[in-house]
């Protein structure tokens, strides 16, 4: 055999070890109740803020501690512990993508994904208003 | 029917863009014709033809990119596109910006530089013009169907700029804007006096690297379709070997420009925006980073196959996937595919048919026509060489195919996802799961630069290898003991394994810098002309070794450590924000930090935190001013940019993470009266306040404070929790008959002490009012990253060598075919 045939061979054999072991790193994603049911685990969690909660950051006393409530689309709650700073758009946010832990029945978070309403969507066609979107043209008659 | 609207715009618009792409076609298809390897009489015509439709088809595109100009500049906001990426306070340099905010203007932004490359092939590519500029054509003519906004029996075929705001779907819900306030009757007919702004420019995107990073980029996208080009006609025509001279220089500007574009994504990414660092690897920067990766593996097989004869059907093959990544890079950051995986923004624009339907046109008749011809194209069946050079430059080559194919395959998660039906998220450690394999890649690519110069082609014999070596080896290992003892790898998240692994990367880095700066005098004697490779090699080695060093030396320095944080559990996020109360220094990171003051961008709605670093050595002391945009046009929230202080040696970097809520600013607290005499105790909520003997002062102008008027003055010390104090004294007046107290405020407690009055019996009343919302504070995080200077040198470097080979290698076509 060639050496380059070799060394292809060869990299072909890395490329399949590496992309089989880094499929053993993945998680999933979740949803509360299944996330409950991981405890310990790191899981993708998909949530909205839970609005009829309130929301507990203030970042003069700890700037490193946001506790909010987070709820899904099958209803199910949960808080949230989250030690850093309050995402900035956290409020406007129609989704979340909480990556974290559930454990001791808090979700210990180490990074949120805030997903505003996309500026693509239909919704936004369809002439509503996206929050965190500048207002449609002056509609005062 | 409707007023004021410039529809004559709009129509012209959709005429070029009818016009470029019918253009395009008939230039693909009468370049098709000429086939130059053939004597056929009517040749000439049909080159003749081919040139005039692609100069008629490049003219149309740069119609419509100065009409979007134009119309963007005049805020003709009948335009869906204009009023949903301008606006009128734009300065000019983000009204042209606005131009590719959106999908179809940065298809149109490729159409534009893939035509100014087809300009230059007419002029440069000599026998080669027709066969390649076909293909060329052929791209514009798919990039055209991307901006034409047809509906084809319901099928949307891409999406127009100059579609008008009434057609878009924007204005249906607004009653105002309908006759008799009625979203089912037409729009009234002076709709169009009540839109009084756009949509804006996003204000995350208003940064000049918004006007200098996407041509780039999107040049370097353009450029790599003509290796491509050059591939194929050289398969398409059997001309197997011809073609590798023309397209040397191309390959070389691709490799260049890409490069340079990605970087300035990084420099964007770190200056600007508040990703935490240059690289993320994420998708987005994924995807236009393989392409690259795999085009320097082309460009090496091609120089092998100059030398030797061997690699050609690999870097056909290269060439080939390097415009296909492309094209798979604009699917994954254009279908919205990537969604939860990637911090950009996307655009799900309905048009996932038709990004896939590009790929296909392209890949699916490379794929054919070479498997077609398999058997034609030239190999040498000969046992290599392990003293060759070619064979370590096509063991590099396939390194960086390799490291390619990793990191799409990882990227290309919720592709996979999306095909198999599956569910799975990427790991924890997203960066790690990268990075931890590609500093094996780091280590083999850095030696391998370092070495392979130094031996020759076909054979090399080994005593003048080493002896040529020896020199910059010895001076490598000179450097390395200086690396070990000064600047070292402090990363050790990670363990011992992975620090191992950055320690070695970092070395045989430094090795190659050496190996190759030698290389320019010991090799090629200090031509400059012939340099290009050696400095290209330089600056990729400088790269590697800043990439190691800056990230796995970089520093918090915003640990929090104001005395409240609890402590950190397991698997926990490190605390990286600090609070900065005005006025009250904060220690942190081996720097004194003290917010100062904040002011306001005279026209925007941006404010500029001024925050002083004091070094406790007392070496640095300066002043950064991170900003955000607040509440920006009825957001609600921060945008923030960072700030960063440069040394040759090093960068301090910080952005604002948090602000008091400004809506939050009225003040409904009242005060809480205690009333104390000396050594008493007052608690509050951050600690306690003692007591001290009061003062009175009689000595006042009677004629102003009336009778018995005095000051008194009763000094107090705030004990906080944190053990620190602070003392204060309370001052307050009687003057004709009334107490008039002075207020004094604790900025950093959140509290206002007054005090209030002296009763009868000597007794005080003291006034304490506690709220946060009285505080000016700003949360943020700060860096320190060491040598990321010779990151970006480094890049520049790579880049200025491929631009040095570049022009030798087309000056040398061009003398050639000169006659």
């Amino acid at each position: 055999m060639k050496k380059t045939q070799l060394a292809i061979l060869i990299g072909i054999a890395v490329c399949i070890g590496v992309l089989l072991s880094f499929m053993k790193t993945t998680s999933t994603y979740d949803t509360i109740d299944t996330a409950r049911n991981k405890p310990g685990q790191f899981v993708h969690v998909m949530a909205k803020l839970d609005k009829s909660q309130p929301i507990q950051y203030d970042a003069l006393n700890n700037p490193n501690y946001l506790r909010f409530s987070a709820v899904d689309s099958l209803g199910a709650r949960m808080v949230v512990q989250y030690n850093n700073a309050k995402p900035e758009n956290l409020e406007m946010s129609d989704r979340l993508v909480l990556k974290g832990r559930y454990r001791d029945s808090v979700f210990l978070c180490q990074e949120i994904q805030t997903k505003c309403p996309s500026k693509y969507k239909e919704e936004e066609a369809k002439g509503m208003k996206h929050p965190g979107e500048v207002p449609l043209p002056n509609t005062q008659p | 029917m409707y007023l004021g609207e410039w529809s004559w715009a709009g129509q012209i618009g959709h005429l070029s863009a009818i016009v470029s792409l019918v253009a395009a076609a008939l230039a693909s298809v009468a370049y098709a014709k000429s086939n130059p390897f053939i004597l056929a009489p009517d040749q000439a015509i049909w080159k003749r033809i081919g040139r005039i439709s692609f100069y008629v088809q490049t003219g149309a595109v740069f119609l419509i990119f100065f009409l979007l100009l134009y119309l963007i500049h005049q805020h003709r906001f009948e335009y869906h596109y204009v009023w949903k990426h301008s606006s009128k306070s734009l300065e000019f340099k983000y009204l042209l910006a606005s131009i590719w905010e959106g999908q179809e203007g940065s298809f149109l932004l490729w159409l534009l530089m893939q035509g100014v490359l087809g300009l230059i092939l007419i002029r440069t590519a000599k026998i080669w013009e027709a066969p390649v500029m076909s293909i060329v054509s052929f791209a514009q003519f798919c990039l055209s169907t991307m901006i034409i906004g047809l509906s084809i029996f319901g099928w949307k075929l891409g999406s127009s700029p100059f579609l008008l705001l009434r057609d878009s779907g924007v204005l249906d819900g607004a009653p105002a804007l309908h006759l008799d306030f009625d979203t089912s009757q037409p729009l009234i007919p002076n709709y169009l006096e009540k839109i009084s702004d756009g949509n804006d420019l996003n204000p995350l995107l208003q940064n000049y690297w918004m006007v200098i990073h996407p041509p780039v980029l999107f040049l370097g996208f353009a450029s790599t379709l003509i290796p491509f080009a050059f591939a194929m006609a050289g398969v398409f025509h059997r001309r197997y070997t011809d073609w590798v001279k023309p397209v040397q220089p191309w390959a070389l500007f691709s490799t260049a420009v890409l490069g340079v574009g990605i970087m300035m994504g990084g420099m964007w990414a770190y200056e600007s925006l508040t990703f935490g660092g240059y690289w993320a690897w994420d998708p987005v920067e994924n995807a236009s980073l393989v392409p690259w990766l795999i085009g320097v593996a082309g460009l090496h097989t091609l120089l092998i196959y100059r030398h030797s004869g061997q690699a050609l059907m690999s870097t056909i093959v290269f060439f080939v996937l390097t415009f296909g990544f492309i094209l798979y890079s604009t699917f994954l950051t254009r279908s919205g595919i990537l969604g939860e995986t990637s911090v950009h923004a996307f655009t799900g624009s309905g048009m996932n048919l038709q990004l896939l339907a590009l790929i296909a046109a392209f890949m699916l008749p490379a794929a054919i026509w070479i498997g077609l011809r398999y058997r034609e194209i030239p190999k040498v069946n000969s046992e290599e060489n392990l003293s060759a050079r070619e064979f370590w430059m096509y063991i590099g080559s396939l390194l960086f195919f390799l490291s390619a194919v990793l990191i799409i395959g990882q990227t290309s998660l919720p592709v996979f996802n999306k095909i198999f039906g599956t569910t799975i998220a990427p790991p924890e450690d997203v960066e790690f799961s990268y990075n931890s394999v590609q500093v094996y890649i780091a280590i083999l690519l850095a030696l391998l630069t370092a070495v392979t110069y130094y031996l020759k082609y076909k054979q090399t014999a080994p005593a003048l290898f080493w002896k040529r070596l020896l020199i910059p080896l010895g001076i490598s290992v000179l450097l390395s003991v200086g690396f070990v003892n000064f600047i070292g790898i402090h990363y050790t998240a990670k363990g011992p394994g992975f620090q191992a692994a950055l320690w070695v990367s970092a070395i045989c880095s430094l090795f190659s810098v050496v190996a190759n700066a030698s290389y320019i005098w010991i090799g090629i004697k200090g031509n400059l002309a012939k340099s290009g490779g050696a400095i290209a090699h330089v600056g990729f080695a400088l790269t590697l070794l800043g990439i190691v060093v800056t990230s796995s030396n970089k520093q918090v320095i915003s640990q929090n450590n104001n005395g409240f944080a609890t402590p950190l559990g397991e698997g926990e996020n490190p605390r990286e924000n600090l609070t900065l109360v005005q006025g009250v220094p904060a220690e942190m990171g081996g720097y004194t930090l003290t917010y100062e003051k904040d002011s306001t961008h005279p026209k925007k709605k941006l404010w500029y935190y001024r925050v002083r670093f004091q070094s406790k050595d007392g070496k640095e002391e300066f002043v950064l001013q991170p900003n955000a945009f607040v509440n920006y046009k009825g957001n609600k929230g921060l945008m923030a940019n960072p700030d960063a202080k440069h040394y040759w040696d090093h960068d301090v970097f910080t952005y604002v993470t948090s602000l008091p809520d400004p809506e939050a600013k009225e003040d409904t607290t009242s005060f809480r009266r205690e009333t104390v005499q000396a050594g008493d105790t007052i608690y509050y909520g951050k600690g306690l306040i003692t007591v001290g003997d009061p003062r009175q002062i009689d000595s006042v102008p009677e004629e102003l404070f009336g009778k018995g008027g005095r000051v008194v003055e009763l000094p107090v010390r705030v004990n906080r929790r944190t053990g620190e104090s602070v003392s204060l004294t309370l001052r307050s007046a009687r003057a004709r008959n009334q107490w008039l107290p002075l207020a004094d405020t604790l900025q950093a407690d959140g509290m206002i002490l007054q005090l209030q009055e002296q009763q009868a019996d000597g007794r005080l009343i003291v006034g304490i009012k506690e709220s946060d919302t009285l505080l000016k504070y700003v949360t943020l995080k700060a860096f320190h990253y060491p040598y990321i200077r010779f990151l970006w040198f480094g890049i520049w470097l790579t880049a200025a060598g491929l631009l040095i080979s570049t022009r030798r290698r087309m000056l040398q076509w061009l003398q050639e075919t000169k006659s």
